[in-house]
């Protein structure tokens, strides 16, 4: 079997959504680790360093890239598949399915999936570009300039709009994890039933407590709750 | 059982051919028994359509045991009706109580184009399971039957996945028009039994080959196949498909 | 006239004998030779799929929307083999003997042996297909025990053998489509056979979509259409299942033989109402742990839990002390019929009796408890636990009767009553399955051979797989042999024309009848002529009414017959028709031949032919033979006899008391 063949099969397809995904979902636990240390309340001290240690690190730099394209592959296959799944049925129902035989989100992956993708756009241009392209305030920690990444965020999220939308990306990336994780495994050809109840536990909590970590850095900035 | 009498509104697709468009005609029925079953319901009208010179509604059905997988009614918004693991022929009419009105739509999936009314074309599945669907076996080969030991729990799960009657159910209910279930169940059958090994590889990429060629869209894992499927197949042979691609994609020299 | 080309021998040295004298047809030749087969079930699957594998050019056509749905699907039971893997006595020689004793001595030996023999490779062709049979834990296949025989022969898949076996040969066909060996015509009904210098050579089958009638050439056609038991309207068959194939073959010359031989299967879901369109099965495997009884008072309106037990008749226990409930169908079948007509019958309609699990529920719970070690269980918790051991050997029945009914048969005893479930006569064929057409064959249970007067339970599938895997590839060759030069024949030769042209004036004819009946109450009221009266119980004075009556719908029918639509368009109502006409023509025949066959045997019950305790009476004297019924004209067929000799399986009267 040609390697052609295999990526443009449906099954190789859902196979790359599957991969991308979990490569992702991998680096959500990073990103929600590092970001954590906002609430060190050492007036972002841990958390400047962190992101400097991760930042000047030729292995995260490379990574980095590969994450940007793990992301517009899942994003760009994503959508292409919702389009053209969607096809596959010109004349529809008089009477939906609806929620009876599955979760509303389960089967608004695609939309869940673009509203993540236009926040991340906004997450880019408030964080990444300036941290890469455009510069970000220097702060001195024990003499050394860091990049205040901290104080970007708290000038940020003093914004309630800004907030707002955040939270809603973080909702959003909830319920496409709720889904997404499970079937990420089974994509991948998980299909022992032990294995997949406990996948499917571990990918709600997983999608609750990383997504309301999440949710919680801007409220917790915008209210003061750190220091 | 408490046997009732009850009248209802019928909205049912009407359509000449795959060539023409179809619209909803309303039909009241009356003195419906709660014993018939639901085709049987559907006769009663046909009977009545075709004594005033009308052409009746045409729809698969066969066995009317929920075996053979001729019958495929989306009814109320859910393919075979309310009932848990259920065929539209053993739906029966206590299911509906007077002045129920209830709304009958054919499978809909561009791979199963409307032949008439409530009849589709399902000659997708044949081809399917011609792509790779068997264990290649001339009459005559076998070896003695018992020559064999096949691990119990392997053999009752394959046959749980065998006993998919190919109504198509699962393609209805999916967002996608997938085929996934029912080829995920035959692959299931075959790839769990001994017999099926020599064949593994070729007959998951070939399968999968032939169902995007139909037309069907890919599997999201939603699980709305699982929750009609008559026979209850479960949504884990989808993802042992998956594997089984993925170990033939992945290992090929080709 | 009737020669049944039974190998000359030892009778279990015919079928070997045969294999190595027959004649073959060589690789090369068999490309340029094509073969027709109607009807995809177990036999037309398994013979489409064993002559593709072989290299015959082969045609096959099927009503339904794909050759997978087929009624073998619905068989339940199981498949007998003499595999002897319980080493428990069985033999090519005792499943021979069961089958010809069950059949009431009124089948042919020859074929029975073959049938038996060829049982066994059965089973390893199936196991290689992938047919996932029961096993034990140990991995070898397992095996229960079906009525009528003293040893554990049948295997099976849960209550889905038929299902199982049925996808096994719909693969291995699909697999011969896709190497271009077979050509599959699905949506497809054959309307006639094309007979050229008197041989077949090709039927005419209307296109069911777009309505189009279409010639097709065979160097020979196999008629692999199943039974007539629609011919009763309510039957366990099937809507679809009918007997025009058959008919159009009878038509053209082909003898019917034992038309009358019906088996009407004791454990059905009783008729509910006027509006019932089909009778379901409950399989025979019920009778194992179920009792069968009504109350002893007629007109007894209790529910069954309120009636005591020395108020209830367990009637087959106090009639067939020896066999009790698990005397064979027909016997069964006819002690329900006589509790009901004597007005013991129980539910609304009166027509049913009961089969009761509590006992068994009971004794099971008992069981679980001893086995569990429990202590200071109640009578609940027993029933609760004898549940659960039922509801794992029959759970998928009992949810059956469940959804039908509306009742859980867990808490109230189920009502069955007998109905209409094989038809053991069919197109008689010699040994070599062939018609008295030459190059028309017919298998499975569209021929009369291999079941006499009565079917044993899980035979029908072991004959239907038996005459499409083993049979015909051999049986097939010695007829084409002599074929080679004849080569195919263009569909517009004249008796091609000539045929599709009968066919669409008869077409028609019924359209043009613009009457005001329905063909569905045409066939309800045949199916009502035919129960009552050539039904389990068959009488002169009742099947001379029937024939009259039958002639004068069969007249009413042609002249008051409504069919909306048109011809060149999918019109399930002409199909309708088309099949109806035929199973008119076939009712009359069937109580001919009920008329003529004054003994009881198996599934036949004349009422003058009854011992003094009301069994049935056989007459070796005077009906051993096999009626073969030609076609004459309208009303009118010649009776042929096939004289029936008993080697070996020699004939003794039934006695299960």
């Amino acid at each position: 079997m040609k390697w052609s063949e295999f990526f443009t099969s449906s099954v190789g397809k859902k196979f790359v959504m599957g991969f991308t995904g979990l490569f992702l979902i991998s680096f959500l636990v990073i990103h929600v680790g590092l970001n954590a240390c906002i609430w060190a309340n050492d007036n972002g001290v841990m958390f400047n360093k962190a992101a400097h240690f991760m930042g000047s690190m030729v292995v995260i730099r490379i990574m980095e890239v590969g994450l940007l394209a793990g992301i517009f592959l899942h994003a760009i296959q994503g959508l292409v598949l919702t389009a053209q799944n969607y096809k596959r049925r010109s004349v529809g129902y008089a009477v939906p399915m609806g929620n009876t035989g599955s979760p509303w989100y389960s089967r608004w992956m695609g939309l869940l999936g673009t509203l993540i993708l236009l926040f991340l756009i906004l997450h880019w241009y408030n964080f990444w570009i300036p941290s890469r392209f455009t510069g970000v305030e220097e702060v001195f920690i024990d003499n050394k300039p860091y990049d205040n990444l901290y104080g970007l965020m708290l000038l940020t999220f003093s914004n309630w709009w800004v907030v707002i939308v955040y939270v809603l990306g973080c909702i959003s990336l909830a319920y496409h994890l709720m889904q997404g994780f499970h079937a990420a495994f089974k994509s991948l050809g998980f299909h022992n039933r032990k294995y997949l109840v406990v996948i499917r536990n571990v990918g709600n909590v997983f999608s609750i407590v990383v997504s309301g970590a999440f949710a919680m850095m801007p409220i917790s900035m915008k209210l003061g709750w750190v220091s | 059982m408490e046997h009732y009498n009850m009248n209802l509104t019928l909205k049912v697709w009407r359509q000449q051919n795959t060539r023409t468009a179809g619209r909803f005609e309303t039909y009241k029925v009356s003195e419906v028994s709660s014993e018939m079953s639901f085709l049987e319901m559907i006769d009663v009208l046909n009977e009545r359509l075709t004594s005033e010179g009308k052409e009746p509604i045409a729809f698969d059905h066969d066995c009317r045991e929920g075996i053979c997988g001729s019958c495929a009614m989306y009814i109320n918004g859910r393919p075979h009706g309310p009932w848990h693991a259920n065929t539209t022929c053993q739906l029966h009419m206590r299911a509906y109580k007077d002045g129920d009105t209830i709304v009958v739509e054919p499978w809909r999936a561009n791979a199963f184009p409307v032949i008439k009314d409530l009849m589709v074309d399902r000659s997708a599945f044949d081809r399917i399971v011609q792509a790779g669907g068997y264990i290649s076996v001339n009459t005559g080969n076998a070896v003695d039957a018992n020559a064999v030991a096949v691990e119990k729990e392997k053999a009752d799960e394959s046959f749980a996945n065998a006993m998919c009657i190919a109504c198509g159910a699962c393609v209805a209910a999916c967002k996608n028009s997938s085929a996934m279930l029912f080829m995920s169940a035959k692959v299931a059958h075959l790839s769990l039994l001994p017999q099926g090994a020599p064949e593994r590889n070729t007959r998951v990429v070939n399968m999968v080959a032939q169902m995007d060629k139909e037309g069907f869209g890919s599997c999201t894992f939603q699980g709305a196949c699982e929750s009609v499927c008559p026979k209850e197949i479960k949504i884990t042979s989808i993802a042992r498909l998956h594997g089984e691609y993925l170990s033939a994609g992945l290992t090929s020299n080709k | 006239m009737l020669n049944s080309k039974i190998p000359p021998g030892a009778l279990e040295n015919k079928w070997n004998d045969y294999k190595g004298h027959v004649k073959l047809v060589n690789p090369s030749n068999k490309r340029n030779i094509e073969i027709i087969i109607v009807g995809t079930g177990l036999a037309g699957a398994s013979a489409a799929s064993s002559l593709g594998e072989l290299g015959y050019k082969v045609k096959a056509f099927c009503f339904q929307d794909s050759p997978r749905r087929a009624h073998s699907i619905a068989a339940q039971g199981g498949i007998n083999a003499a595999k002897n893997y319980q080493n428990d006595g069985d033999s090519v020689f005792r499943l021979f003997y069961d089958t010809v004793k069950g059949g009431d001595y009124r089948a042919r030996e020859a074929n029975v042996h073959r049938l038996a023999e060829v049982s066994v490779s059965i089973i390893d062709q199936c196991v290689a297909q992938g047919v996932p049979f029961a096993r034990e834990y140990g991995g070898l296949l397992s095996n229960r025990s079906f009525g009528g025989t003293q040893v554990q022969r049948t295997f099976y898949a849960a209550g889905q053998t038929g299902q199982q076996l049925l996808i096994g040969a719909y693969q291995s066909l699909e697999r011969q489509v896709a190497l271009g060996n077979v050509e599959m015509y699905a949506r497809h009904e054959m309307l006639d056979i094309v007979k050229i210098d008197g041989k077949a050579r090709g039927i005419i089958a209307r296109n069911l979509v777009t309505g189009k009638l279409e010639r097709h050439f065979g160097h020979a056609v196999l008629l692999c259409s199943g039974g007539y038991g629609n011919v009763f309207y309510l039957s366990t068959n099937a809507l679809g299942s009918n007997v025009t194939a058959s008919w159009k073959a009878h038509k053209q010359g082909a003898l019917f033989g034992n038309p009358c031989f019906t088996q009407i299967h004791p454990t059905c879901i009783p008729v509910s109402g006027d509006h019932q369109s089909k009778l379901t099965l409950m399989s025979e495997s019920l009778r194992n742990d179920g009792r069968i009884w009504v109350p002893l008072k007629p007109n007894d309106t209790r529910k069954a839990a309120d009636i005591p037990e020395d108020e209830r008749d367990y009637y087959l226990e106090r009639r067939y002390p020896a066999f009790g409930n698990l005397v064979p169908r027909d016997v069964a079948s006819r002690a329900a019929k006589e509790r009901c007509d004597a007005g013991y019958g129980v539910g609304n309609s009166k027509q049913a009796v009961y089969l009761d699990f509590a006992s068994s529920i009971q004794r099971y719970g008992q069981a679980e408890v001893s086995k569990r070690g429990l202590s200071n269980i109640d009578h609940a918790g027993v029933m609760a636990l004898g549940e659960e051991v039922v509801k794992e050997k029959y759970g998928n029945l009992f949810d059956m009767y469940q959804k039908i009914t509306g009742e859980n048969p867990y808490e109230t005893a189920m009502r069955i009553y007998p109905a209409v479930h094989y038809t053991m006569g069919g197109l008689w064929v010699d040994y070599e399955l062939m018609t008295t057409v030459p190059g028309l064959y017919a298998l499975g249970e569209a021929n009369f051979s291999d079941h006499g007067a009565n079917r044993l339970g899980a035979s029908a599938l072991m004959q239907g797989l038996a005459d499409g895997y083993f049979v015909i590839p051999y049986t097939v060759g010695n007829y084409l042999a002599d074929q080679l030069a004849v080569k195919s024949i263009p569909v517009d030769h004249p008796a091609f024309l000539q045929a599709e042209k009968e066919v669409s004036d008869r077409i028609n004819r019924l359209m043009s009848i613009q009457g005001k009946q329905t063909a569905e109450s045409f066939h309800k009221r045949l199916g009502k002529i035919m129960w009552n009266k050539c039904g389990m119980a068959r009488s002169e004075e009742g099947l001379k009414e029937a024939i009259e009556e039958i002639r004068a719908l069969k007249k009413e029918f042609w002249s008051d017959l409504r069919i909306p639509g048109i011809v060149e368009e999918m019109n399930p109502e002409l199909d309708k028709a088309n099949r109806v006409a035929d199973f008119i023509e076939l009712g009359e025949l069937m109580c001919i031949d009920a008329l003529d066959r004054n003994e009881s045997c198996g599934g036949h019950f004349r009422e003058e032919s009854q011992t003094e305790e009301g069994e049935a009476k056989r007459d070796d004297q005077d009906f051993a033979y096999v009626s073969a019924w030609e076609f004459k004209g309208e009303h009118n067929w010649e009776l042929h006899k096939e004289p029936l000799e008993f080697e070996v399986a020699k004939p003794s009267q039934r006695s299960y008391k």
